[in-house]
């Protein structure tokens, strides 16, 4: 089966600088991305309807947060763990940013040796990336087994507003989702590295279409999302 | 530029800001901050964070200008929500409080 769509145009096309430039590539029927492969401009573009969703859950916590009555319980009481003999405030929540941070690293090397097409480091690098998800999702696990043992549930907890606990499911649970969702990808595409499909020009069993290095940069911009999405989280629901 | 010609250095050097940046979020919240100086504070680290993100692991920085705005654009309508809901939760409060007692 041929290749239908040219993915790449190859060299930038000129255009004057600033928003002259974004009109010109914008107007008449052409492709508006240029030399913009689709495949990263559809990943792009579903990363911000993504944003829209993670908005929604965002603000909808903010209202339940700004009109309840009720007392909103202390983030850093509630997630505070008992070392020593000591409450330290949200130290797990804080060990899982920079667990998380760390595989945004790993992924962005990644990324880059892709780019050399040194297979070996490239699957590897995923590798090490997809671990960090694994161990972020675990800790995830953990605290969510913490706060239910607690007494935490969706329509009340022991502490305050029982919004609290909606807002927390919902919004940690959807992004734990989400990381899954991104450890099995990077797990797909690290193998197909390995393999060296994209040395070979090996055809996907799906779409039966040649893949390329730049799949590991697109993979790439699914992790860095998530990866975005925690800081504001961590800012907004766990430090506010 | 060319992005298998970034130094790998580039990608430590913002990984490494990015600790720095969460150990400060963090401080905030075992110092105890409160008030204004919390909120400006925790905002600061959280744009500075998603900047370096979006710019530098997402390659954002080299991107087509007409990508970049079809992106990033966007997004502002999300702070108009933002400002139409602050005003909606105001007054849901305003009426629990004035109707069914109790306040914040």
């Amino acid at each position: 089966m041929a290749d239908h769509a040219l993915t790449d145009t190859g060299a930038a096309i000129a255009r004057p600088p600033g928003w002259r430039g974004v009109a010109a590539d914008w107007s008449s029927d052409q492709r508006a991305f240029k030399n913009v492969s689709w495949g990263k401009a559809m990943m792009w573009i579903f990363l911000l309807s993504d944003t829209f969703i993670f908005s929604c859950f965002l603000l909808s916590y903010m209202t339940v947060r700004m009109s309840t009555t009720e007392p909103w319980p202390n983030p850093s009481e509630v997630f505070a763990l008992n070392f020593g003999g000591k409450d330290i405030p949200l130290i797990l929540i804080a060990i899982m940013t920079f667990v998380l941070i760390s595989s945004s690293g790993t992924m962005a090397m990644a990324v880059n040796y892709g780019y050399r097409r040194d297979r070996a480091k490239t699957a590897i690098l995923m590798l090490v990336t997809a671990a960090f998800g694994a161990t972020f999702v675990s800790m995830q696990a953990f605290e969510w087994t913490k706060l239910i043992t607690e007494g935490v549930r969706p329509w009340g907890n022991p502490w305050g507003a029982a919004q609290f606990g909606s807002a927390f499911f919902m919004i940690t649970g959807f992004h734990g989702t989400h990381v899954t969702i991104g450890v099995i990808f990077l797990i797909i595409i690290a193998r197909k590295v390995w393999r060296g499909d994209f040395d070979v020009e090996r055809r996907g069993f799906f779409t039966s279409r040649k893949g390329r290095y730049e799949i590991v940069e697109i993979t790439g911009l699914y992790w860095h999302f998530v990866d975005l999405v925690w800081v504001f989280i961590f800012a907004l629901f766990y430090l506010w | 530029m060319r992005r298998d010609q970034h130094p790998i250095k580039l990608y430590l050097v913002v990984w490494g800001w990015l600790f720095v940046l969460s150990t400060c979020s963090y401080l905030v919240d075992y110092f105890g901050f409160q008030g204004y100086l919390r909120w400006t504070l925790i905002l600061l680290f959280m744009v500075l964070k998603a900047g370096l993100i979006v710019a530098v692991f997402m390659h954002m920085a080299w991107e087509r200008l007409a990508l970049i705005y079809a992106i990033l654009l966007p997004p502002v309508a999300v702070l108009v929500f933002l400002a139409i809901m602050m005003f909606e939760s105001d007054y849901t409060l305003l009426t629990r409080m004035v109707f069914l007692g109790g306040g914040p």
